[in-house]
């Protein structure tokens, strides 16, 4: 299982369109991928599920990929977090 | 039995085809008892298919339209369409409660809707439950079998029947198929009618009862001239309507000879012809259609199209793209003018009982000051591109232009210090209240050029909202108290030697036209449709001869007819064609 922390620094958070990337991503693997914020834990391939965190400027996230192709998923998300400049 | 029926004419034009109805069918949905679990289940999911079928296309053609930033909401769409966690829960509902389809995905966007409900500070996400209500309804339509209409899904020639034409209706338009527009609601001023001129496509409006009375596929001849739909016409009226199709085309290729030809009075008076637009779309037909600068480009459809606040950069890119376009010739941008009437999600807009007079435009752009900085900033830094002049509307009283001027110097010396390249920018006012008119000689020592919008300045002269229908009577652009308003702006613009532009439906009126040229106006902008007749009026008048009919209008005329009458008498031959 593939497990990392983010410092979301965009100043909207993950709003609508970062977050349809994001799950556009995560959607491409196999592998389950979740989100976690504060103490709660989403689908991050379900953009209802992203979308009701409401996640903000500063918030501390965690993703989780668990699954055959879980180091290229969470490479893909990472990448997508930060060329969408919500995290460094 | 045909009938006819009768609306507003709102943009030239006559063409006979068929109805499509761009209405939202009774999506009404009901309990019913299901027998078999798994067909269930398995119809919920052929209507997910089918609906992100359809938003694909819709996607598809908004990309060819708009660009690719602009489609982003239709990406959004289908992911939304493609959740694997929306279809889990409606799944379970279907099977644990032996739910029909319908009632299940109602039930599970009614619950999502309650777990957002809690998140009021973040406009974003009620924003997104609108989403959610926009794309299951489409998947509910599959489900009981009703078409849910969009433009990007029609695939031959039609004419378009709805209540209202909103902004956002046209993003998915494939120009190729769409005829015309017949609507229930508007008047000549109102977004419909200025859509579709823009688009140079004939309409007529506020028929009150089109969509009740067309139904989908029926023939109809649509007047946008003389403001009458014909239904089913019978072979003669279907072929005299083709005549004159025939024949407006043969005089539009007549009018397209004056497309590179500059716009000079037969004493050889030089005007400016320009454009109004509301996009980018609309750059190739102005162009086409021989305008020489763009007199206004209106910015509110950038903010209504968008789902939130569009960034610096998205706007830099339109305005750079409507610039370069242009360059060398002008363009004027206006800072956005919105209001109470058409509230934009995110941002937030207390109720008014009165919106016309609330605060709207730079009433607004003063108090959010955020939103004003962020568009001034993509002006500037678009300005390096092409010959910018940035317009602040409603201005009321010279404060308010001081105010607006100095936030704008406060960005651009900012951006100076930052070396972002930047053009020689005019900033200027749109004269629209009349307060404003009447102290036209003030403004004039402050600003670089006047813009009389007026829409709004004959609104706000005669007290009349110019979409109740009721009222309309009252919208007289020839009205002698709007001319004295009119003249005193151009006089008191050439006394301190600036411009004076008109960006309203009047400039391409062929009545208002010789009075205008006769006040002596620098630059005339309309809608794209008008342009080349209005070039070939100006080329048959007389610039000097007209002051005399001017100076009869502004002292004689008691009323509207009167005025229309002088006209048609000083120019009897130009005003028929």
């Amino acid at each position: 299982m593939e497990k990392r922390e983010f410092h979301i620094t965009a100043e909207t958070g993950i709003h609508a369109r970062p977050a349809t990337l994001l799950v556009q991503s995560a959607s491409k693997f196999n592998s389950e991928v979740s989100l976690q914020y504060q103490d709660k834990s989403v689908n991050l391939k379900s953009i209802m599920g992203v979308m009701s965190l409401g996640v903000g400027q500063n918030a501390e996230i965690t993703i989780t990929a668990d699954g055959d192709d879980e180091a290229d998923a969470m490479t893909a998300v990472a990448e997508t977090l930060k060329k969408e400049g919500l995290s460094d | 039995m045909r009938t006819m029926l009768k609306g507003i004419a709102a943009s030239d034009g006559v063409v006979c085809g068929q109805v499509y109805r761009l209405v939202d069918p009774d999506l009404t949905v009901h309990r019913r008892a299901i027998t078999n679990l798994d067909n269930e289940v398995n119809r919920f999911h052929q209507a997910l298919e089918a609906a992100v079928s359809d938003v694909e296309a819709i996607k598809t053609r908004a990309t060819k339209n708009l660009g690719t930033e602009s489609a982003q909401v239709f990406s959004a769409h289908i992911v939304m369409l493609k959740d694997p966690e929306l279809t889990t829960r409606v799944d379970a509902q279907i099977r644990d409660q032996q739910l029909n389809a319908e009632v299940a995905l109602a039930n599970v966007v009614q619950a999502y809707e309650h777990s957002f409900a809690g998140l009021t500070d973040n406009p974003y996400m009620q924003e997104r439950i609108t989403d959610l209500h926009d794309v299951t309804k489409r998947v509910t339509a599959h489900l009981l079998r009703v078409p849910l209409p969009d433009l990007a899904l029609v695939d031959h020639p039609v004419i378009v029947v709805t209540h209202d034409l909103i902004p956002s209706d046209t993003v998915s338009v494939n120009p190729r198929y769409i005829l015309g527009f017949i609507t229930d609601l508007g008047g000549r001023t109102s977004h419909s009618s200025i859509l579709a001129r823009s688009m140079a496509l004939p309409a007529v409006v506020g028929t009150k009862t089109a969509t009740t009375q067309l139904t989908n596929g029926e023939m109809v001849i649509l007047n946008g001239t003389h403001g009458q739909v014909m239904v089913d016409p019978d072979a003669d009226e279907l072929a005299k309507a083709r005549t004159t199709m025939h024949q407006r085309t043969v005089n539009q290729k007549r009018l397209n000879r004056l497309r590179h030809h500059g716009t000079v009075s037969q004493d050889g008076v030089g005007v400016t012809l320009a454009a109004n637009i509301g996009t980018a779309q609309d750059l190739p037909s102005i162009l086409k259609n021989g305008a020489e600068a763009v007199g206004l480009m209106r910015t509110e459809f950038l903010y209504m199209d968008a789902a939130e606040l569009p960034s610096e950069d998205d706007q830099f890119d339109v305005y750079k793209q409507v610039l370069t376009a242009l360059a060398p010739r002008p363009v004027v941008i206006r800072t956005l003018d919105i209001g109470g009437d058409k509230p934009l999600p995110y941002l937030k807009h207390k109720p008014e009982t009165n919106p016309f007079m609330g605060d709207r435009a730079i009433r607004q752009s003063l108090t959010h000051q955020n939103v004003f900085r962020s568009q001034l900033r993509a002006l500037l830094r678009a300005s390096a591109f092409g010959n910018l002049r940035i317009m602040f509307p409603m201005i009321a009283t010279l404060d308010e232009f001081r105010q607006a001027k100095a936030i704008y110097d406060d960005e651009r010396s900012a951006l100076t210090v930052a070396q972002v390249p930047m053009g020689h920018v005019k900033i200027g006012m749109m004269v629209e209240v009349p307060a404003a008119a009447l102290l036209a000689d003030r403004f004039a020592q402050e600003v670089d050029f006047m813009s009389i919008g007026t829409n709004d300045l004959i609104g706000y002269t005669m007290a009349a909202d110019r979409t109740n229908q009721d009222v309309a009577y009252l919208y007289q652009p020839y009205h002698p108290a709007i001319l004295r308003l009119v003249n005193r702006v151009i006089t008191a613009g050439h006394s301190a030697g600036i411009p004076v532009a008109m960006c309203g439906e009047m400039a391409g009126d062929p009545i208002a036209v010789p009075l205008l040229l006769g006040m002596g106006l620098d630059e005339f902008s309309m809608g794209a449709g008008s342009i080349l007749k209005t070039r070939r009026l100006i080329s048959q008048l007389n610039a000097h001869d007209l002051q005399a009919l001017v100076e009869t209008a502004l002292n004689s005329a008691s009323t509207s007819q009167e005025v229309i009458t002088m006209v048609q008498a000083a120019v009897p031959d130009l005003l028929k064609s």
